[in-house]
């Protein structure tokens, strides 16, 4: 997962009004900085990327040629960009339910006042997140190996050697559970967030209703963080995505099974850095960015609609 | 935080309960598992790593050696990489807080023109895979001649999107129109009501977004990866894990007992942020979700 590290973007809250209306300008004075850096990091590289996905390299004449949708139409039928695709995917299915799941889990025995020392496993849980991926991938890739990790000690104390979690096999599972140490506990602080604004009234209702502590959680608790958990599941999809730092670190270590297109931003990547194909890898990046906005859009739609 | 309400009913602060605390401890070790074990290995020798057990002590105790050791290694580069992540840190997250407080704080307070439009742009920009943007980025940037440089990686690191929407939240509850309206009554301009008035309302959440801008600068790979091609720019992400992939291929000259230290030392310093400054950035989250 890369930098999309961002809690919570709900409604947008409210202005004060400012009342004179010649000097209604006077708000750009604050925001015009940040804008115009955004408009050279964010607005100008999306157009930029969409200028260069219309054109391709003449491979024999040098210079570029306008080609239209063509080169979207080598991506929607690239078997290699397809390979990477239902990876990514398997591992949005999989890793994204366990992480958020342990995270709730955490989140709400630390609200739930019956932890001891609640504090304490607030902060260790979060801690990981400190931890650079580079770091938390080489950590994990060590200790994985069979040089010096713990793999290898849990096989010789099993005596055999069945744990092999960069094999082919595992290996996905494996960097799974990186990504999932990584951000349990961000998610996990998003949830406790949540939790604890929740008004009280609606626990003094519960209580004289009779409700035992699951009940609440059940009928008072998810329901008051529904807008967290959303916005968690879409942080976590875009990360799933962008999946990139944790697979092209492992790469050392086992270069013959993650491949340049193991998942679709390694594919971009690799088709600009290793194969100087900028039109073609812009086109990818951008076919990867429709899909995940479409995707997160629909899930925030289903998470608003359930929501009334 | 101070105004929690008091959740005396039996819900709320019910006994405390052993068999959840030891369900919880489990993930605490498996939390703490690879941290004990890099901090075990970070002590050891070369040689050692692979003759001792993963989670045991083994070997002559090493760890001021494999510092003194990272920090000499090629001529102290570990230390050059040190350096540029704080420059990186310092100029990037820094400029990006400042940035996106001032622009927070006037989407809060103000209403003018495209302010609708302002909202819309950005919230979009979140959904758009950095990643996305980084091979297009790098490719305008190599136009216009600032890849390998330091400002390659800082332009970028200048914009964080989450950090102007939780300065907006914050300052939309904790400055009142009140307070801005006594001050423009004695005369003060808009940028000095704000550098000696409202500015000071807003710590806990500037202290929130500083320290997530922070950990994304400090721990960013991908975008370094992209831009600088020369180890003497390299942040400490990027130069550890050249480091690791030293061990690799034809010439490999592997230095384990490095990577390890290097890794450990690159940690410490952001570990030690969150754990010190836990209770302005936790206030300043918790104001960010009120609103949902």
């Amino acid at each position: 997962m890369t930098s999309t590290a961002a809690p919570p973007v709900p409604a947008p809250p409210r202005a004060t009004v400012a009342r004179r209306p010649r000097r209604k300008w006077r708000g750009w004075l604050f925001v015009a900085p940040f804008m115009l850096v955004f408009a050279l990091t964010f607005i100008a590289p999306v157009v930029y990327a969409f200028v260069l996905s219309l054109f391709r390299d003449q491979a024999f004449f040098g210079g570029t040629v306008f080609v239209g949708a063509d080169n979207y139409a080598q991506v929607l039928g690239d078997p290699k960009f397809w390979e990477s695709f239902e990876r990514v995917l398997v591992f949005l299915a999989v890793q994204v339910p366990i992480m958020l799941l342990l995270a709730l889990v955490a989140a709400l025995a630390i609200d739930s006042a019956r932890l001891h020392a609640a504090g304490f496993f607030r902060i260790v849980i979060f801690l990981p997140y400190a931890v650079p991926a580079v770091v938390a991938t080489l950590m994990w890739g060590f200790i994985y190996g069979d040089h010096f990790g713990l793999a290898a000690d849990l096989n010789h104390l099993l005596g055999t050697d069945a744990v092999k979690p960069l094999s082919q096999s595992w290996l996905l599972t494996s960097i799974g559970n990186v990504v999932t140490w990584e951000f349990v506990g961000y998610n996990m602080l998003i949830f406790y967030s949540a939790l604890k604004v929740i008004p009280t009234e609606l626990f003094e209702a519960a209580a004289i209703d009779g409700a035992g502590t699951f009940r609440v959680i059940r009928s008072v608790k998810l329901p008051a963080i529904r807008g967290a958990i959303v916005i968690a599941t879409i942080f976590s999809i875009i990360g799933s995505f962008q999946l990139f730092n944790e697979p092209n670190i492992m790469r050392n270590l086992v270069p013959n099974i993650i491949g340049t297109f193991y998942t679709p931003n390694m594919y971009a990547y690799n088709l600009s850095f290793a194969g100087q194909q900028y039109n073609y890898s812009a086109t990818v990046a951008i076919v990867m960015g429709v899909i995940t906005a479409i995707i997160a859009y629909v899930v925030q739609l289903r998470g608003s609609r359930k929501e009334m | 935080m101070a105004a929690v309400p008091m959740k005396t009913l039996s819900v709320t602060r019910p006994r405390k309960s052993r068999t959840l605390t030891a369900v919880m401890a489990l993930y605490l070790v498996y939390t703490l598992i690879p941290l004990v074990w890099l901090v075990i290995n970070a002590s050891k020798t070369q040689p050692a790593l692979f003759s001792t057990s993963g989670l045991s002590f083994g070997g002559p105790f090493a760890l001021f050696d494999n510092i003194g050791q990272t920090f000499s290694y090629n001529d102290g580069i570990f230390f050059r990489w040190l350096g540029n992540t704080l420059l990186y840190v310092v100029v990037g997250a820094g400029g990006a807080t400042i940035l996106a407080t001032a622009a927070g704080y006037g989407l809060a307070k103000y209403r003018f023109p495209g302010r609708r439009a302002v909202f819309a742009i950005v919230l979009g920009a979140v959904a758009v895979p950095t990643t996305a943007l980084a091979v297009p980025t790098f490719l305008m940037f190599s136009k216009l001649g600032l890849t390998n440089t330091p400002l390659s990686v800082i332009i970028p690191s200048l914009i964080s999107p989450f950090g102007l929407y939780l300065i907006w939240v914050y300052a939309a509850d904790a400055i009142p129109d009140e307070l801005m309206e006594a001050a423009r009554i004695d005369g003060a301009g808009e940028l000095r009501i704000f550098l000696t008035v409202t500015l000071r309302q807003l710590v806990p959440g500037i202290v929130t977004v500083a320290l997530f801008t922070m950990v994304q600068t400090w721990n960013n790979y991908f975008l370094p990866l992209i831009m600088l091609s020369e180890p003497k720019w390299y942040p400490l992400t990027v130069g550890l894990n050249q480091w690791s992939a030293q061990a690799n291929g034809a010439g490999a000259q592997p230095i384990f007992n490095l990577v390890l230290t290097g890794s450990l030392l690159t940690i410490i310093p952001l570990v030690i942020a969150f754990l010190f400054m836990q209770r302005f950035w936790q206030s300043g989250l918790s104001a960010g979700s009120v609103k949902q």
